[in-house]
Formats: C-alpha cells, structure tokens, sequence
C-alpha cells in the first residue's frame, strides 16, 4: 500500500519535472538555456553512472572518459561526416562504447574500491591525451567553432539555445526511457542479482563477468551520446569539462540521487552542477566546500538516497569474500564513495 | 570408478594443515550420498572441490564421464552440479520469484525462435511450480531479504532446482532451522526427483538415516568408512571416530 503511494507520487513528480523541462526555454534567457541543456548532457552521463554503480555495483569515476571520448568523436569525426544529429550521436555512442569495450580487461575483473581507484586513472589519463595531442583535440584551448546540428534529414539547423535545449531534452529523455526499458528485461534483473551476491550468481550458473562488461559497454555508450549533446549545447569543449571534479560531483549527484534509481541519477546529477555553478557566482572558491557538506549530510541523513530505493547498495566486497547477508543493507551505503571526503 | 560423480585421490592442503589426503568418492545417478564424520574433517572442503570453488592440490573431479577438475563453479552448474550452501545464499534485493528465475535462466531452452523476453518468460513459467512446490508461493513477491530463515533455505532450494541439476550439493541444510522446518525440509527432500543425486553434508545423523542410501565416513581428511546407512550405523570404528570427535 505504502510502496504504491510512494510510486505514485514519484510518477506525478516525475510528469511534473518532465512538464517543466518542456516549457522551461520560454520562461529563461538564452544563457539559461544553454546552461540547462549542458546540465541535462551531464545528467545523462550521472545516468550512466548510475547504471554502474548502483545497478551494477561497479562504483565509478571514469564515466568522464566515454563522455570525452563522444564529446571529442562527434566534434571532430563526426561534423565532417554529416551535421545530422542522429549519425553525430551514434558517433559519439560508438566511440564511448569502443573506449568502454578497451578498458574492460581492467575495469570488470575489479571490485569495489579498486574500481574507484582503475576508473578515476582511467578519466585522468584520457584528460591528459586530450590536453597534450593537439594536432586533433587543439590542446587545452579546446577545440571552438563546432558548426551546428540539424536534428534529423530535412530539419533546419538548430541555430538558438531554445533549440538545442529542446533538442537535448527529447535525446536525454529517449535514451533515459531506453535505459529504463532494458533495466526491465533479463540484463537488468541479472545485473541487480549480481550487485547482491555474485558468488550466489555465479553458483547458478551464469557467466557474471559477460554481464558486467555489457553493462560498463553500454553505459560508455550512453555517456559518449552525452559527449554529443555537449558538442551541440556549448558548440565548444575542451579537456576542462571532463576533469576529476566532473567525475566526482557526478558520483556525488548519483549518490545523493539514490544509487540504483535512474530518475534519481538524472536529479542528482543536475541539481549537484546547478550547485556548483549558482555557488560559483555567490560563493566564489568555496563550492567545493558546500558540495562536501553536501555529500556528508546525504550520506548520513539519507544513506539510501533521496529517492530511496530498498537494499541499494555499491558492491565493495572482493569476489572471494563470503555472500552478503541481506541484514543492515544501509550500512553499506554509506561505503561506496570515501574518496570523495579527500 | 564410475558413476555420475566420481572425485578421485582429491587432496587440499591449508599450509601445512591437510584438510583432505586423497580422498576418493563416487555417486551414481539419483543416488542420496550422504558424507559424515567429526568437525574439521574435510566434509565441506570435499563438497567444495566438487563444487569447484575450492581448487584441489592433487586429484581429479569426473562428472558425467567427463573432467571438470578445471572448471570453476559456474560451469559445472551449467554441466548439472547446483549447490545449497550452509547460510542460505538469496538475492536480498529480489523478490522470491526474481531469486528462481535468475537461477533458472542458465538453463532455460529457447523454444520457436527468439521473442523479445522469451527467455525471461520461460524462467517465470519454470518459478510458479517450484514456489509451489517449497510453499512458498504466498511470499513469491516479497525480497528475499525480508523472508525468514526456514523460508530462505526453501528458496535456495527452488533456485537449485531451478538450475535443473543432475547433483545437488547440500551443506547443513537443517542448520539453524526449527524442529518443525527440519521436518518439513526433509519431506522436501524426500520428494525430490530420483533424477537428482544429492550429496549431503549433515551433522544430525537422524536425518542422514532418514534421507540417504549410501554413506562415507570422513575423518582428519581420509575416508573412514563407506557403506549403506546400516553398515555405518553398526561400524565400531565409526562409533569410535564420532566418540573422539565429538568429546
């Protein structure tokens, strides 16, 4: 009974926030605009992350790698190819999805804390390849001038923020419904059943490893189509917007989001960069420091996340430990993200 | 030695402790095997190598007339070998049914070519009579997590069966369970398909009498004794190994 209040409640809430995502380009300027369509890109990469953290329990803060590796495909492979949003966008999914498939020998053998630690080294050391190869990224000048997106064939050019903001929107909200859709199916079961006991998973059968490296494939795909909307809401980037601050205030987002809760994620995600970039105008340098505040206070007061979700949890057990006992699962949330504090 | 399961000259050493020195073992089809002897004596280890989560020293594993010895534990689920272990092992987060048909997945045949969720399908229509079967159908929606301990020992074996075994590996599945559920776990037990061998590791002797038809009797990592449940129970040499042991 309580659960179904609770479900209704957040599908109304859920109708409301997506209304007013709609409407939101007339109510603000052009500048808000464009800042709402930057967030929306990086909420969508906070999805991701989501999808590897709390539904795979792989916690992460490489996500910024694929989205780079998007970002960085779609503005200079992908508008010599065609200035059609779609092909940009499978570009940009295909080159996260690439980089994703080559880490996994590293990524998906690693649990818990080690994942933290391969994936920032991961995100460190692409940054670093696109500050030092200048011939094709330009270097830390980033690269500017990106020429416009058309949507799809026949589609005029997106040539205001209005328009890519909407433009965003109706991407982040289709691959968000795809994300929620495939959580429905066997992978999303299977993925769940081995964020709680991978031992007892494999006991049954099934080949964990296989799961895990489809999952960390497709979230590099939805984070490297997020790289795209980037390119199309700033239509400049550069090595700064995939720093270890992005990955880390994405990681943040999706905890206090509620780990395993896609629709959480994406709040999260957004309402942690619309922190920091309203704090960086009133509280110029202590950003950071509201945002750990932040962070502490989740975790203490809501160790399951705003939008709560039963058992979430990171795994941060090696594969040989004992199975979970499914006693005091709140306890271990509180876990998963230690290097935050530091 | 032949049979369904046939573990052979398996030796397992923790440092210098020798928790198994060649042990040989062997379970025929459908046969209820059960494995006894003093704390420390290797039982589990012995169910561990054959369940391959524990590497042997020396010694082979042949299961279905083939060498498993190098597989890991998931592979030889999908060969046939599903095991309950001592603390019920359930996904907490997912419901009753969730938990079967995740272990009924592996195994579940494609039937007419492929439909969006086929598979899932199919693993739902294989979790309904299990539930069923374990009485648990009542709770069928409730996460694992919240179900009570007897109830969870009930799953874990819905899901082993789920996995369609030719052997089932029993740890202490009367551990921790009340008179009443230890009752009711072994009609369970007794009405499993004669298609499933069971190994049992068991420290209550009553239900080792009561349930199998073949025992082996191990002691300091070495077989002490193997017969029919009869044999065992009149062996002096076992009254004598259970008198040390359990003092």
């Amino acid at each position: 009974m309580r659960d179904e209040v609770i479900r209704r409640v957040r599908g109304a809430v859920a109708a409301l926030v997506l209304a007013g995502l709609v409407v939101a380009p007339w109510a603000v300027d052009d500048y808000t605009a464009a800042i709402l369509a930057r967030t929306l890109a990086l909420g969508l990469v906070g999805v991701s992350v989501a999808l590897l953290t709390g539904v795979a329990g792989m916690p992460t803060l490489g996500q910024t790698a694929p989205y780079a590796a998007g970002a960085y495909a779609c503005a200079v492979l992908g508008s010599q190819i065609s200035d059609v949003g779609v092909v940009q966008l499978a570009v940009a999914a295909g080159a996260g999805a690439v980089l994703a498939a080559l880490t996994v020998p590293l990524v998906v053998p690693a649990r818990g804390v080690i994942v933290l630690m391969i994936t920032l080294a991961i995100g460190e050391l692409v940054v670093t390849v696109l500050g030092r190869w200048r011939s094709v990224t330009g270097g830390t000048d980033g690269l500017a001038g990106i020429s416009p997106v058309r949507p799809f064939w026949g589609l005029p050019v997106l040539a205001n923020d209005q328009a890519r903001y909407l433009y965003t929107l109706v991407v982040v909200a289709t691959l968000v419904g795809a994300v929620l859709l495939l959580l429905r199916t066997r992978f999303g079961l299977l993925l769940r059943a081995g964020r709680d006991d991978e031992t007892r998973l494999r006991a049954s059968g099934h080949r964990v490893p296989l799961h895990l490296s489809g999952a960390h494939i497709a979230a590099g795909a939805i984070a490297g189509a997020a790289g795209s909307l980037l390119v199309v809401a700033q239509q400049y980037i550069s090595p700064a917007d995939f720093g270890f601050d992005t990955s880390a205030l994405l990681l943040l987002g999706v905890v206090i989001g509620g780990t395993a809760s896609v629709g959480g994620a994406l709040v999260g995600a957004a309402l942690v960069i619309a922190v920091r970039d309203w704090l960086f105008g009133v509280l110029p340098g202590h950003a950071p420091l509201v945002l750990g505040a932040l962070f502490v206070a989740t975790v203490y007061l809501l160790p399951t996340g705003v939008n709560r979700v039963r058992g979430a949890r990171v795994r941060l057990r090696p594969p040989t430990a004992p199975p979970s006992r499914p006693d005091a699962p709140a306890a271990r949330d509180h876990a998963p993200v230690p290097e935050l504090h530091a | 030695m032949t049979g369904l399961l046939s573990a052979q000259d398996v030796s397992v050493r923790y440092g210098s402790l020798a928790a198994l020195a060649g042990v040989d073992l062997c379970i025929h089809d459908g046969q209820r095997h059960a494995l006894i002897g003093p704390n420390g004596a290797g039982k589990t280890t012995l169910l561990n190598v054959i369940g391959g989560s524990t590497k042997p020293h020396r010694g082979t594993v042949r299961f279905n007339g083939r060498d498993v010895s190098r597989l890991g534990p998931a592979a030889r689920a999908r060969r046939g070998i599903n095991r309950i272990h001592q603390r019920p092992a359930v996904f907490p987060t997912l419901t009753a049914t969730e938990n079967v048909v995740v272990a009924a997945l592996p195994r579940v045949i494609r039937r007419r070519g492929w439909r969006p969720g086929g598979r899932r399908r199919a693993a739902h229509h294989r979790a309904g009579p299990l539930l069923e079967q374990m009485g648990l159908t009542d709770v069928a929606a409730v996460p694992a997590g919240h179900l009570a301990h007897g109830q969870r020992r009930q799953l874990e074996i819905a899901m082993a069966l789920a996995g369609r075994p030719r052997l089932l590996l029993l740890d202490e599945p009367a551990a921790g369970l009340s008179a009443t559920e230890v009752g009711r776990l072994v009609e369970l037990l007794r009405a499993l398909p004669r298609a499933v061998a069971v190994l049992l590791v068991e420290h209550r002797l009553d239900l080792v009498y009561a349930l199998s038809d073949a025992v082996t009797v191990l002691r300091d990592g070495r077989t002490l004794a193997a017969g029919t449940p009869d044999e065992i129970r009149t062996s002096p040499l076992v009254r004598q190994a259970y008198a040390d042991g359990v003092s």
